[in-house]
């Protein structure tokens, strides 16, 4: 059991209304033998008890390592996972407990752009039928001409030139078809978007337009993300608040400042130390401690602070107690005991 | 320290119906033995093509090299056999990919795969090579090794799909690793750990490394030579340093720009570098950077600047490489 099933008041920005609130989320899947009859011989404890909350507008990061949960935790959130415990509240409805039609409208909603440009879009669609597919299955726009104009402004929107309409995904670079990715989630006007790695697989140049391009949708739109990344540097520059995962657990929440200036977890400082800078005399005069040991198995996760075996601070009591999920600053939480 | 690798004027193309793609068009660069170098540059400018050229992995006939030498250890690889080639291949030079889902085989185990490049090598039975299999996941850092033998891939996290990789690649000892954005899809403490995984193998076991990414933490922390690629061609190299603190080519100083840093203020805006790369089958004889850049003359348009020595091993192919500030002082 971790300790956030104890909090009562789930860790939010301060006197916001909460839009999105994750209640000691748990997501295990079943892992099975047997080739004619499958038994269930272990689970994978991908996410194990988190909570968090996001208020209307907020990009919220989530990093950790491979493996910790972080896409999962997206999953969870877009309802394409049926969760095994805890719940999520969006607007104040538990998503899980959607009807048909209220449903349909949370699909809506709430939209996802993934890490691969590629495998996400369906190599026979041309452009514009990719973004008008899910107009049309929505029923946001039942007219198909007027629909065909949302497609051009939509491109517009994204920074790409209307001529990719007709044109089909493998016509296309990794960033322009990230920003077809982009404009499919913002087709049928979200409020809310899970962006799982969604510019990790970019180069640099394309990087920071896009970047540029997912926060001026933002300012423009009012869009709530969350921003799901393993590079630091990018969710330092985008992210209001950042919550750091570590095995299905999450280890530290702040905001982004107060995360990046003064992290308090050893789990997080070891990210922070392993970021290259961009800059070989920074990166010579800098002490690289590499955060060693392996990663535990999520299927046989360690007792006590899952961080334990690789923890600097470790202490015995870490071996057997869960460390709980702590307010240790106003808004800064905090899984460990020893600091 | 003695030569490994040298690459002079590789050209590589492929011949599309929409015209012929200068893919690779005129690479040189050296790697010496232990040495690691870096190749940087934007999607589809080359990078990976300039690799399978050096295995001897382009897709005939839809591609070729056409012209240049890659010597290693002084033998000109274009000209042996493929029967030599793949002792080279299974001996000498190991390649780690980009994408570790669509390199391995979906179907079968890990175990499976990685004994079968085990057995290959060594030529050992089943029992040693499973052995060998579960000591290489361990060096690779990966928990359970035993059970993940009998694993697919797909039951594996992407950053784990990598460690594989690169189990199967350290499997056959070589001498040089050509690693293809080997951590691009990974969060940091893995990519430190494997790039000092590899930084390691490179000091100890006197691998040279070609590591080809886009992320020039990277690069600061762990090249000692770095070559930035654009369009087919290098067009600026030399040592960290000088790519970082003396850059001579506006797309060097463009690509610094566009990157958040952890050390530096946060809030400003990114500085992106605006357009796309050019489409390599529609390259005039101008500078290939033309359309981006913000120092481009007439003089630019009427032919490719030439590869100019700074100093050191500091090269540059730009006509107003003097013009140009530092990224410290365009900053201020
Ligand atoms: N369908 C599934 N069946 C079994 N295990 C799963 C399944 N989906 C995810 N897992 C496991 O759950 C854990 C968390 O997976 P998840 O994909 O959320 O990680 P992640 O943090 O996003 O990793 P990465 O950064 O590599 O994508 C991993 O150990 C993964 O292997
Ligand atoms: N099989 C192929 N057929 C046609 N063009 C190709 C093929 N493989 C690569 N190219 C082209 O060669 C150029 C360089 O590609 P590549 O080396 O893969 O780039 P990267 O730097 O991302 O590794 C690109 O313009 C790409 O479209
Ligand atoms: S609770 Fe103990 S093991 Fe866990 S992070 Fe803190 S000091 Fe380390
Ligand atoms: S040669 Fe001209 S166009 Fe090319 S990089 Fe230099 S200034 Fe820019
Ligand atoms: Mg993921
Ligand atoms: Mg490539």
């Amino acid at each position: 059991m971790s300790a956030a099933a104890d909090t009562t008041t789930a860790p939010g920005a301060a006197g916001e209304s909460d839009f999105l609130q994750v209640n000691n989320l748990r997501m295990y899947f079943p892992v099975t033998e047997g080739i004619l009859i499958q038994r269930k011989v272990a689970e994978v404890k991908a996410v194990d008890g988190i909570s968090f909350t996001m208020h209307k507008g907020e990009t919220l990061g989530l990093v950790g390592e491979s493996g910790c949960g972080k896409t999962t935790t997206g999953r969870c959130i877009l309802q394409l996972e049926k969760i095994t415990s805890g719940e999520i509240l969006y607007d104040g409805q538990n998503v899980a407990k959607l009807n048909k039609s209220a449903l349909s409208e949370y699909r809506q909603k709430v939209q996802v752009i993934f890490q691969d440009p590629f495998s996400s879009l369906n190599p026979r669609m041309k452009i514009g039928e990719i973004l008008a597919e899910p107009m049309r299955v929505h029923g946001i726009i039942p007219d198909a001409r007027k629909r065909d104009e949302r497609v051009m402004e939509l491109l517009n929107i994204c920074g790409l030139s209307t001529r990719f309409a007709d044109r089909y995904p493998h016509e296309m670079s990794g960033g322009q078809r990230q920003r077809v990715g982009i404009a499919r989630a913002l087709s049928v006007n979200p409020e809310f978007i899970v962006c799982d790695e969604a510019v990790s697989a970019l180069d640099v140049s394309i990087q920071a337009q896009v970047i540029n391009l997912l926060e001026d949708l933002r300012d423009e739109f009012g869009l709530t993300y969350l921003f799901i990344s393993h590079d630091l540097s990018v969710v330092r520059h985008i992210c209001h608040r950042v919550a750091v995962m570590y095995l299905g657990n999450m280890v530290e929440l702040a905001t982004c400042d107060e995360l990046f200036d003064n992290p308090i977890h050893p789990y997080t400082r070891a990210l922070l130390d392993a970021v290259p800078i961009p800059d070989p005399t920074v990166e010579s005069a800098r002490e690289h401690k590499i955060v060693t040991g392996e990663i535990p198995s999520p299927m046989n996760p360690p007792p006590g602070c899952v961080f334990h075996p690789r923890c600097e601070l470790a202490v015995d009591s870490c071996k057997q107690a869960v460390p709980e999920f702590r307010e240790v600053k106003p808004n800064h939480w905090v899984a460990c005991t020893e600091v | 320290m003695t030569e490994l690798l040298k690459i002079q004027g590789l050209k590589t193309q492929f011949f599309t119906s929409a015209g012929t793609v200068k893919a690779v068009d005129g690479v040189t660069y050296d790697v010496e033995e232990g040495e690691t170098v870096a190749v940087v540059g934007e999607s589809g400018c080359g990078k990976s093509v300039t690799a399978l050229s050096i295995m001897r992995l382009v897709a005939e006939p839809a591609g070729r090299v056409v012209d240049g030498n890659i010597l290693f250890q002084g033998n000109d690889l274009l000209q042996l056999s493929e029967e030599e080639m793949r002792k080279i291949r299974g001996n000498n030079i190991a390649m780690v990919f980009q994408e570790p889902m669509t390199s391995l085989n979906p179907v079968l185990s890990i175990g499976l795969q990685l004994t079968e490049t085990v057995q290959m090598h060594l030529g050992v039975d089943d029992a040693a090579a499973r052995a060998r299999a579960v000591e290489l996941l361990g060096l690779v850092g990966m928990s359970d090794a035993e059970r993940r033998l009998d694993q697919y891939p797909h039951h594996l996290s992407g950053g784990m799909r990598q460690r594989v990789m690169i189990a199967i690649a350290l499997s056959c000892e070589p001498k040089l690793i050509i690693a293809d954005e080997p951590t691009t899809a990974l969060d940091v403490t893995i990519q430190a750990q494997i790039l000092e995984l590899m930084k390691n193998l490179t000091r100890d076991l006197g691998v040279a490394m070609i590591i080809i990414t886009h992320n020039l933490g990277v690069v600061a922390r762990y090249a000692d030579r770095v070559n930035v690629m654009y369009a087919g061609k290098i067009i600026e190299s030399g040592t960290a340093e000088d790519i970082y603190h003396n850059p001579k080519h506006p797309y060097t100083l463009a690509l610094l720009k566009s990157v958040p840093r952890l050390d530096q203020p946060r809030g400003a805006k990114l500085d992106p570098v605006e357009g796309q790369p050019p489409d390599l089958a529609r390259l005039d004889e101008g500078c290939s950077f033309r359309p981006r850049c913000r120092y481009a003359t007439d003089a630019c348009a009427a032919s490719f600047p030439p590869t100019e020595l700074i100093d050191g091993i500091h090269y540059s192919a730009c006509f107003h490489k003097d013009k140009l500030d530092s990224p410290m002082k365009e900053a201020s």
